[in-house]
């Protein structure tokens, strides 16, 4: 009981006008304090939707429709708009994909940052300009002072985004939800922002969410991985194991995807075919018609996370165990 | 001082000094209001003080005509007033109203569009609703039964002292829904950006949200509507005074005067008409010239044919 996060079988749903269309299916996943978790998977996954969920501002007509989630003892999903106002930016943050669109073009970042700390008890404006100040030093923005005057057009798009993480973590929250921080800045940026936030969490003590298809980046900085495919967790455990030992035929894929530079000029591995829509889940297991594994039961039949024997990670698939022999060549091949 | 430089090194001032239709305007509306603001000091007569009129000046023409009399520039209107100070004092007026009537309307305006955008839903679809009633009435109807409703409050003999409120009242109500369209469409277009949301995770109230981070960037386009409907607020103006409906004779605005000298064009008396009428139309025409122009520099991706 003393994790930090823990979420427990969290469903959402859409409500559409043919029906509810479900987005995340028993998803289920602990954090404790200063810890850091990867939630990767790819575009239309459910990955992102979590993170809201988590924070429980799913925009209509979406809504949560089970589950809990649970963060410092108290259910998230229970509380009135009221009380998630005062953990929303206080206690837990979010970072956004993209710098341009999360600042205000019209305020000063200097207003931006006030703001956020007098939302969160009243704090002094000057006390306030002290913090503000600090964390922008903290995400090493050169002459912080006369920054803070400036609007966000005046910066460059790695700065904006430090400014971003500056912003999540000004008033010291125990978790940070990270949804793709570094997708629209380019590859030297991306390091140094993906450095700058494992630093910032691991001084501060800070849980992180990191939110990401990019296992490269996840590999570096978190010590857990959930891979989600269709809404559910499918993979899950601690990074290590999971980047030297992917289980499920999916996040074996995904690893396979990944550029390695030994044999260049071939072609990228492909996981064949598409994500499926979510308003056509195949029956039994979501993955089976694009994995090279399957057998009859995963047609009819969903899997649930369960340890595989002989290694340290869970993983959701009927035939780990079963073909050890035959799931090896395929990693060979 | 560093607002200033930043002024002075704007994109917006470099466009303005480069347009020549825009320099030309803003100098003549900024002309026209100087003199509507100061004309007690520079009007030649006080066209108030009833002592300092005689009627036996009445109908005198423009001071270049042959039966012109050098005292009055422009001539006398038919209460023997002279006409180039009626008509300072006249736009004074005009100016007065309309931008009352319009800091009217964008009050009402910008505090519904704001809250039905970003409501949405039933809230939005009421709000709006009332606002196509409200345009479907015309201005004059409206101002036909608030000044019955008006003068049966207050009796027809104070109407003359408060006019100039009725008519900012009358004309601020019949045109909010401009403003509320307006800034409803841009609140649609912004409330769903990353930033609004942002605003959200951070932990923001919905109010803070509308009326700090949303309201602000919707500005450009009511900046623009702001300087049409002064121009549309003083045609109004001028046309319910023109029907009897606006400033009494006493007290003229430009178009109680263009009203007054409109009986008397046929016997001759052309100019009590023209002159009010000409400063009007500039009036009217250099605001939306320069409206046309803000609207260019504050939407640079509008194509200019």
């Amino acid at each position: 009981m003393n994790h930090l996060l823990e979420v427990q079988d969290l469903e959402v749903k859409f409500a559409l006008r043919m029906g509810d269309l479900t987005a995340i299916n028993g998803v289920s996943f602990t954090l404790d304090r200063s810890e850091r978790l990867g939630l990767v998977g790819e575009s239309g996954a459910g990955k992102s939707v979590t993170g809201f969920a988590i924070i429980n501002l799913i925009s209509k007509p979406g809504y949560i429709s089970g589950g809990r989630v649970i963060f410092e003892g108290r259910d998230l999903t229970k509380l009135t708009d009221e009380g998630m106002r005062h953990i929303r930016g206080n206690l837990i943050s979010m970072i956004f994909q993209d710098p341009m669109m999360t600042l205000n073009p019209v305020l000063t970042i200097g207003t931006q940052m006030v703001e956020t700390l007098q939302a969160h008890g009243g704090i002094p404006r000057k006390d306030a300009e002290e913090i503000a100040l600090d964390k922008l030093r903290k995400v090493h923005i050169p002459s912080p002072e006369k920054r803070l005057r400036q609007y966000p057009h005046e910066f460059s798009g790695g700065m904006r985004q430090r400014i971003v993480i500056a912003i999540a973590l000004l008033t010291d929250p125990a978790l940070v939800i990270a949804d793709e921080p570094t997708t629209a800045l380019d590859v030297t940026i991306q390091a140094e922002i993906m450095d700058l936030l494992l630093e910032l969490c691991e001084s501060e003590g800070t849980g992180l969410i990191l939110i990401t298809h990019d296992l490269a980046v996840v590999s570096q900085v978190t010590q857990k991985i959930a891979v989600m495919y269709a809404g559910k967790i499918v993979e899950t455990g601690r990074t290590e194991d999971i980047i030297d030992n992917p289980l499920h035929p999916y996040t074996r894929g995904l690893i396979h995807a990944l550029p390695n530079g030994r044999n260049p000029g071939t072609r990228l591995y492909q996981i064949p075919g598409m994500m499926p829509s979510l308003i056509n889940i195949p029956p039994g297991c979501s993955f089976h018609p694009r994995c090279t594994i399957s057998g009859d039961i995963c047609r009819y039949e969903s899997p649930s996370l369960r340890e595989i024997p002989g290694y340290r990670t869970m993983a959701a698939c009927h035939m780990l165990g079963l073909q050890k022999e035959q799931t090896e060549k395929d990693t060979a091949s | 001082m560093k607002q200033w430089k930043r002024f002075k090194e704007s994109y917006f001032l470099y466009s303005f000094k480069h347009d020549r239709v825009a320099i030309t305007s803003f100098v003549v509306l900024l002309i026209l209001i100087l003199i509507s603001i100061f004309a007690p000091l520079i009007a030649p007569y006080n066209t108030y003080d009833t002592s300092s009129i005689d009627i036996m000046d009445a109908e005198i023409p423009p001071s270049w005509m042959e039966e012109g009399n050098p005292d009055f520039i422009l001539g006398t209107d038919i209460q023997g007033r002279d006409l180039l100070s009626t008509m300072l004092f006249g736009m004074r007026l005009s100016v007065m109203i309309g931008c009352g009537a319009v800091f009217l309307q964008a009050i009402i305006g910008i505090f519904i569009g704001l809250i039905s955008g970003y409501m949405g839903g039933r809230v939005d679809s009421f709000l709006m609703r009332i606002a196509d009633v409200q345009l479907s009435f015309s201005t004059l109807m409206v101002a036909i039964m608030i000044s019955a409703i008006f003068q049966v409050a207050f009796g027809v003999g104070r109407y003359e002292e408060l006019a100039v409120p009725l008519l900012v009242l009358i004309i601020g109500l019949a045109e909010w829904p401009q403003y509320a369209r307006t800034v409803r469409a841009s609140v649609l277009g912004e409330k769903n950006k990353e930033y609004v949301e942002a605003a959200r995770v951070i932990g923001l109230s919905s109010r803070r949200i509308r009326w700090r981070h949303i309201l602000p960037n919707t500005m450009s386009p009511v900046l623009v509507i702001s300087t049409i409907q002064v121009a549309n607020a003083v045609m109004s103006e001028a046309a319910l005074s023109f029907l009897g409906l606006g400033m009494p004779v006493t007290k003229p605005s430009l178009g109680s005067l263009i009203n007054s000298g409109f009986e008397y064009i046929f016997s001759g008396s052309w100019w009590i008409t023209l002159f009010p009428g000409i400063l009007l139309v500039v009036f009217v025409l250099v605001i939306n010239l320069l409206g046309d122009w803000l609207r260019d520099v504050l939407n640079p991706k509008l194509y200019k044919g």
